[in-house]
This record gives structure tokens, C-alpha cells and sequence, in this order.
């Protein structure tokens, strides 16, 4: 298996656990935490293609990992603070019991 | 694949399962940090540094702090009473989807490139790049950062009671 390969598998499986988790949990802080993982894997596939692919001197994966780290951080500030937002409204955080907007 | 590679891949996956699998939300949010941290390793080792410096500084330093900070805030334990047909149904979308992605990646035939060298002078590289031909990404990131704080410091504000 070649480096690359590798990469891709562990930021495959990343992914998958990240899913998993803002699939099944039901607090919304940890639905984050999963959203979080899933970038990151995102980001680690950029860094392994940076690194092992065609032009490395372009620099092209890095500037987006650095870009997509500062635009995480925004959506990670944005997302707690509508977190805390919703807990002083609903007096939870448990996404089963947040369905007033439902249909 | 060398073998400080595949420490840190097996620790950063470990911790991402127990980030996802805890119980206590505080615990999930530490094993979200060593993960962080895992990931940051693998950045150096794979030999983007400044990557593996600034997610060490933004997310371990600045965005798990913040996370702490909510929990601290919203002082929300789950309910013990999982749905266990939600979670199997959870499991196993995520389990097929690393079915599809693990399967593309090994039948996709990636050879080895031919410079299987570390890049040099990444950092001035990266300093260069982000000066001329990123100026304007990075004005608009500026832009999105300030935006994005003024925006959660008044969704978070506390409201006001009439009193005038």
C-alpha cells in the first residue's frame, strides 16, 4: 500500500467516525465535535495530496488546509455561540427534545 | 508508511472514537484535543509544519477551549435512554460510507510519485504564496473572522429585558 493510500484510508475512517457520531448522538456539542472530525479529515486528505502529489511547489493543499482551519474556527465560534443561544431558550441541548420547528 | 505514522494514525483514531463514544460531554471534549493533537502530528510527519503548528494553535489552543466553554455554559448531560435502532441505523450509514470511500481509494491505483522527497523552504514558500497570489483569499478570511465574531458575541449576548 502505498503512503498515499494510507492517508486516504485513516481520513476515510476519520470520517466515518465523525459521521457516526453527529448521526447518533444527541447532544448538540457533540454533533459538533463530529462535524469537526469530518473537516479534519478533510483536511488531512489535503495535506496528503499536497505532499505526494505532482507539484508540491505550488503549495496549493496547504493554503487551503491554513484557509479551511480559519474558516472552521468561525463556524466552531458561530456554532456554540447559537448553541448557548438555544440553551437559554429551551433550557436543553438535547437535539431529540428541540422540535418545535417540526412539521 | 513509517512507523511514528502509524502511532500517531492509531492514536488519532482512537481518540476520535472515544470523542464520539463517551459518555460525560467534558471527556468527549478532551479526547476531541488528543485527537486534534494526533492530527497535528501527522501534519509534521508528513511535513507541512506550519499546517501542524497552526492546528495546534486554533483548534487545540482556541476552538476546544471554546468547546469547553459551551458545555461549561449549557451544563447538558445526555439521556441515558438511547433510541438503540438509531443508533445501529447511525452506525451503519457511517460504516457504508467508509465501505464506498475505502474501496474508491484502493481500487483507485495511485502510484507512487516520483518525488518522494519532502518539500523544502515550505514556510517562506508558504509566506510568499500567501502575500501575492492568496492576497485576496486571505483579505476575505480577515473579513469572514471579523464577521464571525461580531456575529457570535450577539447571538450569545444576553437579551435585554424591556426597561425603559
Amino acid at each position: 500500500m502505498t503512503p498515499l493510500n494510507g492517508c486516504l484510508l485513516i481520513s476515510a475512517l476519520l470520517f466515518s467516525i465523525g459521521l457516526g457520531g453527529a448521526l447518533t448522538r444527541r447532544s448538540a456539542i457533540l454533533v459538533l465535535i463530529g462535524i469537526e472530525l469530518m473537516l479534519n479529515a478533510a483536511n488531512l486528505n489535503f495535506i496528503a495530496f499536497w505532499r505526494y502529489g505532482p507539484h508540491p511547489e505550488a503549495m496549493t493543499g496547504v493554503l487551503f488546509v491554513i484557509f479551511s482551519i480559519a474558516i472552521a474556527a468561525a463556524e466552531a465560534a458561530v456554532g456554540l455561540a447559537l448553541i448557548v443561544s438555544i440553551y437559554r431558550h429551551a433550557k436543553t441541548t438535547d437535539l431529540s427534545r428541540l422540535d418545535s420547528m417540526k412539521g | 508508511m513509517s512507523v511514528p505514522f502509524l502511532i500517531l494514525a492509531a492514536i488519532t483514531i482512537a481518540a476520535a472514537v472515544a470523542a464520539m463514544t463517551l459518555r460525560k460531554l467534558v471527556h468527549c471534549a478532551l479526547a476531541l484535543a488528543v485527537c486534534l493533537v494526533g492530527l497535528a502530528g501527522l501534519y509534521l510527519d508528513l511535513g507541512a509544519e506550519f499546517v501542524g503548528l497552526a492546528q495546534v494553535l486554533v483548534y487545540v489552543g482556541a476552538v476546544v477551549i471554546l468547546i469547553v466553554f459551551a458545555i461549561l455554559l449549557t451544563r447538558s448531560d445526555e439521556h441515558q435512554s438511547h433510541g438503540s435502532s438509531r443508533i445501529l441505523s447511525g452506525v451503519a450509514v457511517s460504516a457504508c460510507v467508509f465501505g464506498v470511500l475505502a474501496w474508491a481509494v484502493v481500487t483507485s491505483g495511485t502510484k507512487e510519485s516520483p518525488n518522494a522527497m519532502l518539500p523544502q523552504g515550505a514556510m517562506k514558500q508558504i509566506g510568499v504564496a500567501l502575500m501575492q497570489r492568496y492576497v485576496l483569499p486571505l483579505e476575505i478570511v480577515g473579513l469572514l473572522l471579523t464577521a464571525a465574531l461580531i456575529g457570535a458575541v450577539v447571538i450569545a449576548m444576553e437579551e435585554k429585558q424591556n426597561t425603559k
